[in-house]
C-alpha cells in the first residue's frame, strides 16, 4: 500500500518515553525528507498513577506529503498499555461506563493498525484501566477492520537485551526502541538511517547506544520474520535531502532565527518591535529569550507602537524589525509609510491569517498581498517577500533584513499560519556560508555636508547614524528636497523624490537572482503561486506533469518574470484569496492571459481539487 | 558650547508672536548648559507646530507621524541609551492621537525630556478644540462650545506614574530653561507642560499666568527645597490643610510668614502633595464657565519642577537585562545557538 501521508499515534504511560518516541520518529520521518506535523498530547496530571486512564500519554504526527495538519484520526497506533488503547479507542468518552468504539469519538480510523504490547495487558493492567472483563478488545467493540497487531513487546524488549547487563528498569524503559522498530518496519524506512539517528541522538550518551540500536533492529527484524499479517505502508518516495546538519523548525522560529543570523552578519543589533498577535506572536516569544544573542525586543502598546519604536531603533542604527498579521499591518501602515518616506532599512513580518478585520485568526490565508503591495497613502512602494516552506523562512528573513540594510527600503516578508506552525526539514547553515550583508553607510568625506538626500551610484540614500560627529541631519515623512534634505513643497521636486524612490526599490531586482521554472519545463501549462502554497503547486505540478513559477520575490519581481510568463501557453494563477496575485502580475506584466485557481476556505489547497480544475480547463 | 551650537540653518516658521519661539531659543540655552554636543543628541518629533522644532535644532532630528514621536523616541532611547532623547509635542499630538503612546513611555519610565507644547488650540490645522481646551470652547470644530471634559496633563501623568512633571511658561524663559536642565538630568520620562500662546488662534488663552502684572498674584515658581511663597511682594505662602470631616488635604493660601508654609520637596515618592500643587488653579482652563463652579479661593497656578523621583530607567533596565543574560550564556554567535539544536547529520 502506498499512501502520501499517514497518521501515527504513540500513547502509553507518561513515563513509557512516548514523547520520545513520537519525536524520534517525526524527525526520522523527516530525515527521510517527508513532510512532518506533530500533535504531543498530554495528561493534564504530571504523574498520574501507572496504567491509569489518566495518565495516558499520546504523540501523534503525520507524515508524508501534503501534510496540513497532524491529522484528526490516526491510521496506526502504537498502545503500549491497556489503558492507553481505551483512550484511543474511545476518545473523549474513554471514563464513561459501558462507552465503545465509535468512529466519531475515536482517536484512530476504522481500518487502522493496532500495534498493542500484550504484556502489559494483564488482570491487573485491564483493572487499573477499569477494564470488567478479561477481554479487552471485545469490550471496547473495535470492529473486525481494525487491524490489531499483538506483540509481547516487554519480553521481547527483555530478550534483546538479555546480554546488556542493562537492570530492568533500563530494560523496560527500551520497550519504546522496540515499538518503533515495529513503527519503522510498517512504513518499510530504512533501519539503517534509523540507526544512524539514533547514534546522533545519543551522541552525548554512548552507552545508551547500542542497546538502544540493539532493540530497534530486533523490532524491525520482528515485523520482518514474523511476516505479520498486515501490509506494509509506503510513504510516497522523498526526495534525497543535501548532506549536512539538519533539525526541524516551524516557520515562526526559522523566521526569528534568520533575524537573529541577518544581525550578526551585518555587525548590528536587533531590535524587534511587536504587539501579541495570533499567529506571529512566536516570534516575538522567540526573540524575547534571545538575549543570549543580544536582541532587544520591546513589547509595545499597541501595533502603531510596535512599527514606531522599530523605525526609532532603525533611525539610531540598529536592525529594526516588527512582527504582526494583517490586522496588525493595516494598523502600521501610516508607520511603514514613514519609513518609506524617511528611506530607512525596516523588515516587517507579516503571518498571515484568515481576514478581513478579526477574521479567522488561527487559519491560513494569502489574503494580504494587496495590502502588502498597496495599503499605504501616497506613492508608497516596498519591497515584498514571501516564504514558501517553514524552513525557509529562515532564508527569506535573511534576505529580507539584507536588503532592507543595503538599500535602505522597508521590506515587508509574507508568511502565514500555515508556514508559522508547520515544520519542517532545515538544513542549519553556519553562519560564514550565508550571503554577505553591507548596510548602507556614509562616506567620511561628507562630513559636515551630510544630508538625508545624499544618494550612492544606486540611488540609495546614505545613512548617518546619531552619534556621528558632523554628520547631524533632520530626517522625517514630510517630503524632501532632493538635493538639501530639508522640507520641499515644491511640484517638480515631489516628482523626482516619487520617482527616485521607486527607482531605489526598482533595482533590488538587479541584486537578486533571476526566478526558475520548477517541474517540467516543457509543458505549454504553467501554474504560478506565491509563498506558502510551493508545496501543494508542487504536488498538482507533478501531477499534471506541467510547469511551475512559484514567487518568493513579489515586488520587485525578478527580471524574467516576464519572459516566462510570455512562453507559456496556459497560465493558471492558484491563490489563497480571490486573485490578487493575478491582479497585480497582470499590472505588471501586460498582455498575458492569465487563467485563475482561487480558494478562500482559509484552508491549505487540496492538491486533487486543483489537478481536477486543471484538466477540465 | 553655546546656544548658537544647536542652532540648525534653517529659517525658523513658526508664526510672528507665537510661543515656540521661545520655547525653542530656550531649548538652545538649555542644550548649551547642559553641554552634550550637539551629534549626541536626537530631537524626535511628531506633527503639529511644536513638532517642527527638530528642524530648528542641529542635532540628530526626527520630524516623524502624527502622533507617534513617543513611540519613535522609545525606540531611539531604549536601543542607544548613550543619545540624549527629546521628544517635541502637543496638546493633540501628545494627549489625543498619541495618548497611548504618552502614557506608555511614562508608565515605563523611558529616560526621555518630553516637551508638551500646550497651547489648548489645533494650530496646524487651523483652530480646532483640543484635549486640554476648556468645555465650551468655541473653535472651529466646536462653534456652539465643546461639550467636552478636558485632561489636566499633571494628572495624567501622574496617573501613569510619572517621575518627573515640570510645568511652565513661554514667557518665563529662566524657569523654561531651568526646567529643561532638571529634566535632562532626571534619569526617567521627564515632561515638561510648557505653556505656549497660539497668537493666531487662541490667543491669550494663559494671560491669566502670562501677563506681566497678573502673573506673580497668579503663579508660584515651585524650587526644591525652598518655600512656597509667592504675590507680587512676596507675602503669601502655601500650606496645606486637611478637612475635618471627609479627611481631604486642600492647599490653601496663608501670610508668607505663617510657619506653616511649606517646603517644596519634589522628591517625595508619595504624589499626593504633588498633585495638589500641579491642580493648583486649573478650574479656569477646564470649563469656560468655571466662575460658576468655583467653590475655593482660586489658588496660584504652579510652575517650575513639581515631581522630580527617582526609579528604574526602561532603557536601563532593558539594557541591564540583556546584558546579564549574555554573562551567563554559553551561547553568543549564531553558530553556537545552532548547537542547542535536536540536529543530526545527513
Amino acid at each position: 500500500m502506498e499512501r502520501d501521508n499517514i497518521v501515527v499515534r504513540f500513547c502509553g504511560d507518561s513515563g513509557d518515553g512516548m514523547q520520545l518516541t513520537g519525536g524520534l520518529f517525526s524527525s526520522l520521518s523527516a530525515i527521510l525528507g517527508n513532510e512532518i506535523s506533530t500533535l504531543p498530547d498530554f495528561p493534564a496530571e504530571i504523574r498520574a498513577p501507572q496504567g491509569t486512564l489518566g495518565g495516558v500519554s499520546g504523540f501523534q504526527v503525520n507524515v508524508g506529503k501534503g501534510v496540513f495538519t497532524p491529522g484528526d484520526k490516526a491510521d496506526v497506533i502504537v498502545a503500549m498499555n491497556a489503558a492507553a488503547l481505551e483512550v484511543c479507542a474511545l476518545g473523549s468518552k474513554f471514563s464513561k461506563q459501558g462507552a465503545t468504539y465509535n468512529e466519531a469519538d475515536a482517536l484512530f480510523k476504522r481500518d487502522a493498525v493496532v500495534v498493542v504490547d500484550t504484556d502489559s495487558f494483564t488482570d491487573a493492567d485491564l483493572k487499573k484501566a477499569l477494564y470488567t472483563t478479561d477481554n479487552p478488545f471485545t469490550e471496547l467493540g473495535l470492529p473486525e477492520s481494525v487491524q490489531v497487531v499483538p506483540v509481547a513487546l516487554t519480553n521481547l524488549t527483555k530478550e534483546a537485551l538479555k546480554d546488556s547487563g542493562m537492570d530492568n528498569k533500563a530494560v523496560l524503559k527500551s520497550r519504546n526502541m522496540f515499538a518503533l522498530g515495529i513503527v519503522c518496519w510498517l512504513f518499510d524506512q530504512p533501519i539503517d538511517k534509523a540507526i544512524h539517528f539514533l547514534e546522533g541522538k545519543f551522541a552525548k550518551k554512548p552507552a545508551l547506544i547500542a542497546p538502544n540500536v540493539k532493540v530497534l533492529t530486533d523490532g524491525f527484524n520482528y515485523g520482518q520474520n514474523l511476516a505479520l499479517s498486515i501490509n506494509q505502508i509506503r510513504l510516497t518516495p522523498a526526495i534525497e535531502q543535501e548532506h549536512g546538519t539538519y533539525t526541524s523548525i516551524a516557520g515562526n522560529k526559522a523566521t526569528a532565527w534568520g533575524l537573529i543570523a541577518a544581525a550578526e552578519k551585518a555587525g548590528k543589533r536587533l531590535v524587534l518591535g511587536s504587539y501579541p498577535i495570533t499567529p506571529a506572536t512566536d516570534i516575538m516569544h522567540e526573540l524575547a529569550g534571545r538575549k543570549d544573542m543580544n536582541v532587544m525586543v520591546v513589547q509595545a502598546e499597541d501595533e502603531i507602537a510596535g512599527v514606531c519604536t522599530a523605525i526609532g531603533a532603525s533611525f539610531a542604527g540598529d536592525l529594526a524589525c516588527t512582527s504582526t498579521s494583517g490586522p496588525g499591518l493595516s494598523l502600521k501602515s501610516e508607520g511603514l509609510g514613514l519609513a518609506v518616506m524617511a528611506e530607512l532599512p525596516l523588515v516587517v513580518i507579516d503571518v498571515q491569517r484568515g481576514g478581513p478585520s478579526t477574521g479567522l485568526p488561527t487559519k491560513t490565508e494569502q489574503t494580504d498581498l494587496l495590502q502588502a503591495l498597496y495599503g499605504r497613502n501616497g506613492e508608497c512602494p516596498v519591497v515584498v517577500l514571501a516564504a514558501s516552506t517553514p524552513a525557509n523562512c529562515f532564508e527569506y528573513a535573511y534576505e529580507a533584513c539584507k536588503i532592507a540594510l543595503e538599500n535602505m527600503t522597508p521590506v515587508v516578508l509574507m508568511t502565514d499560519t500555515y508556514l508559522a506552525n508547520g515544520s519542517s526539514l532545515w538544513r542549519i547553515p553556519q553562519l560564514n556560508e550565508l550571503p554577505e550583508i553591507k548596510p548602507q553607510g556614509v562616506p567620511e568625506e561628507l562630513k559636515g555636508k551630510y544630508n538625508a538626500a545624499l544618494r550612492d551610484e544606486n540611488g540609495v540614500r546614505y545613512m548617518a547614524i546619531p552619534g556621528m560627529e558632523g554628520f547631524q541631519y533632520r530626517n522625517m515623512g514630510l517630503e524632501r528636497d532632493a538635493e538639501k534634505g530639508s522640507i520641499s513643497t515644491n511640484p517638480e521636486n515631489h516628482q523626482r523624490m516619487i520617482l527616485a524612490r521607486q527607482a531605489k526599490v526598482d533595482q533590488v531586482a538587479d541584486r537578486i537572482p533571476e526566478a526558475e521554472v520548477w517541474g517540467n519545463a516543457e509543458s505549454d501549462t504553467l501554474l504560478v503561486g506565491f509563498g506558502s502554497t510551493e508545496g501543494h503547486l508542487k504536488a498538482a505540478a507533478q501531477e499534471l506533469d506541467c510547469a511551475l513559477l512559484q514567487l518568493n520575490y513579489v515586488y520587485p519581481l525578478q527580471r524574467n518574470v516576464g519572459d516566462i510568463l510570455r512562453s507559456y501557453k496556459r497560465i493558471v494563477v492558484c491563490e489563497l484569496n480571490s486573485g490578487q496575485l493575478a491582479a497585480y502580475l497582470r499590472s505588471q506584466v501586460p498582455n498575458v492571459t492569465l487563467l485563475q485557481y482561487n480558494q478562500m476556505t482559509a484552508q491549505p489547497f487540496q492538491v486533487e481539487q486543483i489537478v481536477e480544475y486543471v484538466n477540465n480547463l | 558650547m553655546n546656544p548658537q551650537d544647536y542652532k540648525s540653518d534653517q529659517y525658523v516658521r513658526f508664526c510672528p508672536g507665537c510661543g515656540d519661539h521661545a520655547i525653542c531659543m530656550a531649548l538652545q540655552k538649555a542644550m548649551a548648559q547642559i553641554g552634550v554636543p550637539p551629534h549626541q543628541i536626537a530631537v524626535i518629533s511628531g506633527i503639529g507646530c511644536s513638532s517642527r522644532m527638530p528642524h530648528y535644532l542641529n542635532t540628530y532630528g526626527f520630524n516623524t507621524i502624527h502622533g507617534r514621536g513617543g513611540a519613535v523616541a522609545t525606540g531611539v532611547k531604549t536601543s542607544h541609551p548613550e543619545l540624549s532623547v527629546w521628544q517635541m509635542s502637543g496638546d493633540g499630538d501628545c494627549l489625543a492621537i498619541g495618548g497611548n503612546h504618552f502614557i506608555h513611555e511614562i508608565r515605563r519610565n523611558v529616560d526621555l525630556n518630553i516637551c508638551m507644547f500646550n497651547n489648548r488650540i489645533y494650530g496646524l490645522t487651523k483652530g480646532q478644540y483640543s484635549p486640554t481646551s476648556p468645555k465650551g470652547f468655541v473653535s472651529k470644530s466646536s462653534p456652539f462650545g465643546t461639550v467636552e471634559r478636558p485632561f489636566i496633563p499633571a494628572e495624567l501623568v501622574l496617573g501613569a506614574r510619572g517621575t518627573f512633571f515640570a510645568r511652565t511658561l513661554d514667557v518665563d524663559m529662566p524657569t523654561t530653561v531651568d526646567c529643561m536642565v532638571q529634566a535632562h538630568a532626571h534619569k526617567g520620562a521627564s515632561v515638561i507642560e510648557c505653556l505656549v500662546n497660539c497668537v493666531i488662534f487662541n490667543n491669550g488663552t494663559h494671560a491669566w499666568i502670562a501677563d506681566r502684572e497678573l502673573r506673580a498674584e497668579h503663579s508660584i515658581v515651585l524650587k526644591h527645597g525652598e518655600k512656597m511663597i509667592f504675590g507680587v511682594n512676596k507675602d503669601k505662602g502655601l500650606a496645606i490643610e486637611i478637612d475635618p470631616k471627609s479627611f481631604i488635604p486642600k492647599i490653601i493660601v496663608v501670610p508668607a510668614d505663617d510657619e506653616r508654609v511649606l517646603v517644596h520637596d519634589a522628591t517625595l515618592q508619595d504624589p499626593t502633595l504633588h498633585r495638589l500643587l500641579a491642580l493648583m488653579g486649573q478650574e479656569r482652563f477646564v470649563d469656560t464657565n468655571y466662575e460658576l463652579q468655583m467653590t475655593n479661593d482660586e489658588l496660584p497656578v504652579a510652575l517650575g519642577v513639581i515631581r522630580n523621583v527617582e526609579a528604574e530607567t526602561y532603557d536601563e533596565a532593558v539594557n541591564r537585562q540583556i546584558q546579564e543574560v549574555r554573562e551567563k550564556s554559553k551561547a553568543k554567535t549564531f553558530d553556537e545557538l545552532t548547537l542547542s539544536l535536536e540536529r543530526w547529520t545527513m
